[in-house]
């Protein structure tokens, strides 16, 4: 099963929006609660990412019996140093976003702690492409 | 102990709305302070109150996505027109205490903890 969501960069009005859709689909698919909650918070995390950093992007869902593989592709001012983005407290987010209490570098920590494998591709000037696998009955 | 239960004590002002009473039904099971969005995201658990002087709609993306019992506004900020929109939407009750974090969140926790 796939669905995909676009995700408009900048809108915080609606940041949260495609994730929501995702969760309401887990949860008529009777996926376990535990998975449920893990993948919401990994999801939310990197569409704010988007949101808060990007021009626009696509969130693409996959699913199967055994796990459910999202990937977040966005046309944006990519991540120079993959290692130090990762890093707890570390972050580029703007004044006005750090206001609205994003920004705390807890964001890819999130994503990380919530899901069963992470891989980041960017190149700056283009994009990120964040995929992550988290699996069922684990 | 459901929402309702926790507005005398932290001189909460229910507001009217169609579904006051199925909002205020929600069980909470504990609370939760911070205004950091993703600390909530990361950490809050289902059925606590989170406590927050953040007034924004994402607020009320992140109590509808976390299933968390409400949001309590301190110091008598009100949310924004869109926040209180979402609220009703998602059923999420977003309220308004004129205690500040510490003394909300003193007062959350000796009530249901009976410390």
């Amino acid at each position: 099963m796939e669905f995909s969501y676009d995700i408009a960069g900048g809108d915080f009005s609606r940041a949260g929006a495609a994730s929501s859709e995702v969760k309401k689909i887990l949860k008529q698919l009777n996926v376990e609660l535990a998975v449920i909650k893990r993948v919401v918070v990994a999801l939310y995390e990197a569409e704010v990412n988007v949101v808060a950093h990007a021009a626009d992007g696509v969130m693409q869902v996959t699913l199967d019996s055994a796990s459910i593989e999202v990937v977040i592709r966005d046309r944006g001012p990519g991540i120079p140093d993959i290692a130090l983005a990762m890093q707890e407290g570390y972050s580029t987010a703007s004044p006005r976003v750090r206001e609205m209490g994003f920004g705390a570098g807890m964001g890819l920590p999130n994503i990380k702690r919530n899901c069963d494998s992470l891989d980041i591709e960017s190149t700056v000037g283009v994009g990120t492409t964040v995929r992550m696998v988290t699996f069922f009955n684990r | 102990m459901q929402v309702k239960d926790i507005l005398e004590t932290l001189e909460i002002a229910p507001r009217p709305g169609d579904d006051a009473e199925r909002e205020l039904a929600r069980e909470v099971t504990g609370g939760y302070a911070s205004d950091l969005l993703s600390d909530v995201m990361g950490h809050a658990r289902e059925g606590q109150v989170w406590i927050t002087l953040q007034t924004h709609k994402n607020v009320v993306a992140i109590a509808s996505l976390k299933e968390l019992a409400a949001v309590v506004l301190v110091k008598n900020r009100e949310p924004d027109e869109d926040t209180a929109a979402a609220a009703r939407a998602e059923g999420i009750p977003v309220l308004t205490t004129p205690l500040d974090a510490f003394e909300a969140g003193g007062r959350l926790y000796r009530l249901l903890r009976g410390a």
